[in-house]
């Protein structure tokens, strides 16, 4: 077992915005009990003594937090590189000033559309124009920007404006992540994934895109794992390199593991350490000897590690399946008859979202 | 933030890779020239900082790590803007008790080098130009 590099720090699931393709999970009133600012600080400690060297502060919306500047501080002071995951709304340029001071070392800004009035609609909130000013805020103070986006069928066909639009805001890096079928993105699929001729499309795009920007700008493309051959290596492995913990403290590989049907360990009962090591949640999928074939006889397993143990309990109810994207699995019909019908002609390109609420129990 | 690629894990080792089929050494980042003269620095979004639990140098990334070995982790503490590739490399030299003007070490450095700037991680200012004020490393 490896000590994890990474902690992703899940401070809050409200959000004041509400995007469809949002991979939180569905049952956030189970999270309302967030933890406090000095718990925060105690799992940071635990973290870092875990060897735990990045943290990311994401959620829902990281900035809801009033105690952010407190928790950054904490990673800070725990040698940790932080890295601030935010829709942008409430970056001011006074909040910005007193994250800088924390220590944040860099920010990712996330939009929706490279265009005002689609970017507002997919959020479900006037947001476009406040990201954009801060993003300037971000450039002003000297960090290092990052501009995400989530792809998806409403808003691919526009990859090389969005593309546009992270030059014109100096963003160091862009990060075009095709939506991951999770929480409500999972909801939305039908609505959410592209067609193959998108897809081609898009990527004649980034890889141009790459090629000119080479020396300006990162240009980082995640491929949609239901279009792969193979599946995606989730994680890098289950409980191998990241761990998250979400508002009320629970441990998990990953923010989606939340849906499956494993024992829940939290950091209120529980030394990360032990958790880490030892709580049936991270030892579940840990390595190979859990694996059924065709993984286990493969030899791509330690490659990509059979895939997302999520997505293969979402598709199959079973987390201990091959992820059904791959073309091995024996379930891969169900992937399959899924990209057969983002593909039909009579497929709208503008279907109806469920919108994510903004926090539990008042949609 | 992808929710499922958080945080690759690099090996920044000074020693070339041998191809995927195990041939010859991975060239590709051959591409990017390394000067004598260039001055080369960490970028400004990344950090070099040690991991105890690991005993081990380490560059920080806004989604990377890169896990350094010791000689390394040794020509990027040079890295300060301010030396030249042909200085690390001597200054290296006296310190590993190499012969002047080793071309074993002066090829480890660049080589090195190349691979880091092609993963901007490091940047190069040219031999002409005098680093400005900016500090290299946050910390
Ligand atoms: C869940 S959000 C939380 C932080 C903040 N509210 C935001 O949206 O930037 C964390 C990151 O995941 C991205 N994201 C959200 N849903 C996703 C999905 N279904 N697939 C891939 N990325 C997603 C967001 O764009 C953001 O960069
Ligand atoms: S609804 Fe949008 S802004 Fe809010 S957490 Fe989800 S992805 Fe982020
Ligand atoms: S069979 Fe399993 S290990 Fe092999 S490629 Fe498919 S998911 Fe990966």
């Amino acid at each position: 077992m490896d000590s994890p590099f990474g902690l992703l720090a899940e401070l809050t699931y409200r959000c004041p915005l509400a995007c469809a393709y949002c991979s939180n999970p569905l049952n956030m009133e189970d999270y309302t009990d967030e933890l406090g600012t000095d718990e925060w600080r105690r799992v940071l400690v635990e973290a870092r003594d875990l060897g735990v060297l990045q943290c990311h502060l994401s959620g829902g919306e990281p900035l809801l937090r009033r105690d952010l500047e407190e928790i950054v501080a904490g990673a800070h002071e725990a040698g940790m590189y932080t890295n601030l995951v935010t829709s942008a709304l409430g970056l001011s340029r006074r909040r910005a000033d007193r994250l800088r001071a924390a220590g944040l070392d860099h920010v990712q800004v996330s939009i929706q559309a490279d265009e005002p009035a689609v970017s507002d609609t997919i959020a479900g909130t006037p947001s476009f124009h406040r990201k954009i000013e801060a993003m300037g805020v971000v450039k002003e103070l000297g960090w290092p920007l990052t501009l995400n986006v989530v792809l998806h069928r409403q808003n691919i066909d526009h990859v090389a404006d969005l593309l546009a639009l992270a030059e014109e805001v100096g963003a160091d890096r862009v990060e075009l992540a095709n939506t991951q079928y999770y929480g409500w993105a999972l909801r939305n699929r039908a609505a959410l994934l592209p067609s193959r001729a998108q897809l081609a499309a898009a990527e004649t795009v980034v890889r141009a895109a790459r090629e000119r920007l080479r020396d300006r700008m990162d240009v980082v493309y995640v491929i949609p794992d239901y279009y792969s051959r193979y599946p995606k290596p989730c994680m890098g492995g289950w409980a191998s390199r990241q761990l998250t913990v979400t508002p009320n403290g629970d441990v998990l590989p990953c923010p989606a593991a939340q849906s499956l049907p494993l024992p829940r360990a939290g950091v209120r009962e529980h030394p990360l350490s032990w958790i880490w090591a030892e709580s049936p949640v991270m030892t579940a999928f840990r390595g190979t000897d859990w694996m059924p074939d065709p993984c286990r006889s493969c030899e791509r397993r330690e490659l990509d590690f059979g895939g997302c143990r999520c997505q293969a309990f979402q598709l199959t109810g079973d987390a201990a399946r091959t992820d059904p994207v791959c073309h091995l699995s024996p379930d891969h019909a169900v992937v399959d008859q899924v990209v057969r019908a983002a593909n039909e002609e009579a497929r709208p390109a503008d279907a109806l979202l469920v919108p994510r609420p903004h926090r539990a129990g008042r949609p | 933030m992808d929710p499922t690629r958080n945080g690759p894990v690099r090996n920044g080792s000074t020693r070339d890779r041998p191809a995927p089929d195990g041939s010859a050494p991975d060239r590709s980042a051959g591409e990017v020239r390394v000067r004598h003269s260039d001055r080369p620095r960490l970028a400004r979004h990344v950090r070099l900082s040690y991991s105890g639990t690991r005993q081990r140098h380490i560059l920080l990334l806004p989604e990377t790590v890169v896990v350094l070995n010791d000689s390394g982790a040794g020509i990027l503490a040079l890295c300060d803007g301010r030396r030249t590739v042909a200085e690390i490399a001597a200054e290296l030299g006296t310190r590993y008790r190499r012969v002047p003007d080793d071309p074993v070490l002066d090829g480890e450095v660049r080589r090195f080098l190349a691979r880091l700037v092609t993963r901007r991680c490091v940047e190069l200012l040219d031999g002409s130009e005098l680093p400005d004020g900016r500090e290299h490393v946050d910390g």
